[in-house]
């Protein structure tokens, strides 16, 4: 029998193309890749980045800081807020399976969310092509399954809040806090830790290796500075035990890991509970 | 058609329904009245599959958290409020006839009969409809399907005389061999409409009795 899945897929998918934040986020990331076109920056050096090398490297340093608060904040509400509008109560009155509704909002969440990012990509390595600027396909390949890889994992935790918060006052708050907190086990509150109390590096590696966002701005940058300069503290530990590539393929592989286990608990949170 | 046996709901420490014993037969059209807090609602959404509760609840021989979209392919429900649905009248409608194979033309032509031209407000969010179509739609939607059970909580309340009298109509003449169960606080509204009453009180059955319907005319 028809879980559902599908038509909300489909219906939420209408519904985000309709909002205007959809469009402001798609025009921002658009926007900033044409602005870095026009301001040269493919034609500017630094620390050995160049040309759409640059671009692509500054494009994700945005992402890493724009992309997991807004997965959070524009998702968490999700199930949170249906349930407090009777939205559920109506939808989950259809023959629609919990699983499917649930699936469907993060299935679709996901889709609007990365095709923006990657069109953008895209369209930066394209413009490249064109202009006959050297395009970096391995660089592209790698962010673009590094961006789908936050994106589902900050998607599943952004979903397990939203099927445990009771409202949607505690669900934006909780998913702030947790940005908050994986912003401050970045590299630099670390070094500073490390620094003062001469923490041992296992564990380090292990606090950066366990954020997925120093996970990811680790990978960002591990194929461009093999001289760790740039690097904070904990990616030089991690990278000074871990190989590249070994960890090119964490990189991607654990967040997806962590955003489905999170989906899996809230979906299984959300089957069980009262849904009203 | 559904059997309820020592069924009881709580929130937190607040029993709202008290062991309650009681079966709905088909054919049967029942009123379900009672004051705020009676635990009509309650009771609704456990019927619906989306509560948990203790005791036993049976709908067509199947449990309605284990196997509720099965029993929902068979459930037609009006809410007490309309929900605030983003989406447009027409995805609402297609969202309807894709879940439940129900031709698009059953759900329109109710509307019409309610007074409604859903085709001028088509391409609306639902939400931004009047209180009286949102819920005209609502109610086309629920009677479209041919439900074998119909489920309204107060289904009146946003109509305007006219469309009160037009409801009541398709109600009356709805197919003979369903369980409706019609909750609302206006009992005068509903009694030539129903064959038996069930008054709840505070989680417990302060009345069913059975009455001979009143016909119109």
């Amino acid at each position: 029998m028809n879980s559902g899945f599908k038509e909300i897929l489909a219906l939420d998918i209408r519904q985000n193309l309709r909002s205007k934040w959809f469009w402001a986020y798609s025009l921002v990331f658009g926007g900033f890749v044409a602005v870095m076109f026009a301001m040269g920056i493919t034609e500017s050096q630094i620390i050995g980045f160049v040309g759409l090398s640059r671009l692509m490297v500054t494009f994700m340093q945005v992402c890493m800081v724009i992309l997991p608060i807004y997965v959070l904040i524009s998702t968490v509400r999700s199930v949170v807020g249906d349930r407090e509008s009777n939205v559920m109560e109506y939808i989950l009155s259809l023959p629609v399976s919990f699983t499917g509704y649930f699936w469907g909002k993060f299935t679709s969440k996901f889709i609007v969310v990365y095709v923006p990012v990657f069109l953008a990509l895209l369209g930066a390595t394209l413009w490249g092509t064109i202009t006959n600027i050297d395009v970096p396909w391995d660089l592209f390949a790698l962010y673009s399954g590094l961006l789908a890889a936050m994106i589902f994992c900050f998607l599943g935790i952004s979903m397990f809040i939203s099927s445990y918060a009771h409202s949607q006052d505690l669900a934006v708050s909780s998913a702030f806090v947790l940005w908050l907190l994986l912003v401050a086990f970045l590299d630099l509150i670390l070094m500073g830790v490390m620094l003062k109390f001469r923490v041992n590096p296992e564990l380090i590696i292990g606090l950066g290796m366990l954020n997925p966002l120093q996970v990811f701005r680790t990978a960002v940058l591990v194929l461009f500075d093999p001289k760790l300069t740039v690097m904070g503290a904990a990616s030089y530990y991690i990278l000074d035990t871990v190989s590249r590539w070994a960890f090119i393929i964490f990189a991607i592989v654990y967040p997806v890991i962590l955003g489905f286990v999170f989906g899996f608990i809230g979906n299984r949170h959300f089957n069980k509970s009262d849904i009203v | 058609m559904i059997k309820i046996n020592s069924l009881s709901k709580a929130f937190k420490k607040q029993e709202v329904i008290k062991n309650l014993t009681i079966d709905f037969n088909a054919g049967e059209k029942i009123a379900l009245i009672g004051q705020n807090g009676a635990g009509k609602t309650t009771l609704i959404r456990c019927i619906l599959g989306q509560y948990n509760y203790e005791g036993h609840l049976e709908i067509m021989g199947m449990n309605p958290r284990k196997e509720r979209r099965n029993i929902l392919q068979n459930v037609g429900f009006v809410p007490q409020t309309p929900p605030p649905l983003k989406m447009t009248v027409d995805e609402l409608l297609n969202f309807f006839v894709n879940l439940t194979n129900t031709p698009k033309e059953e759900f329109i032509s109710l509307t019409h009969s309610l007074g409604l031209i859903i085709e001028e407000n088509i391409n609306k969010p639902f939400f931004k409809l009047s209180g009286g179509m949102k819920q005209k739609l609502l109610i086309a939607l629920a009677l479209g399907r041919q439900p074998k059970i119909l489920l309204l909580d107060e289904p009146s309340a946003n109509l305007d005389p006219q469309a009160r009298e037009i409801l009541f109509d398709h109600l009356q003449n709805f197919r003979k061999d369903s369980l409706m169960i019609l909750s609302s606080h206006r009992m005068n509204e509903i009694k030539t409409l129903v064959n038996r009453v069930v008054e709840m009180d505070l989680g417990i059955v302060a009345v069913d009795k059975t009455v001979i319907t009143e016909t119109k005319n």
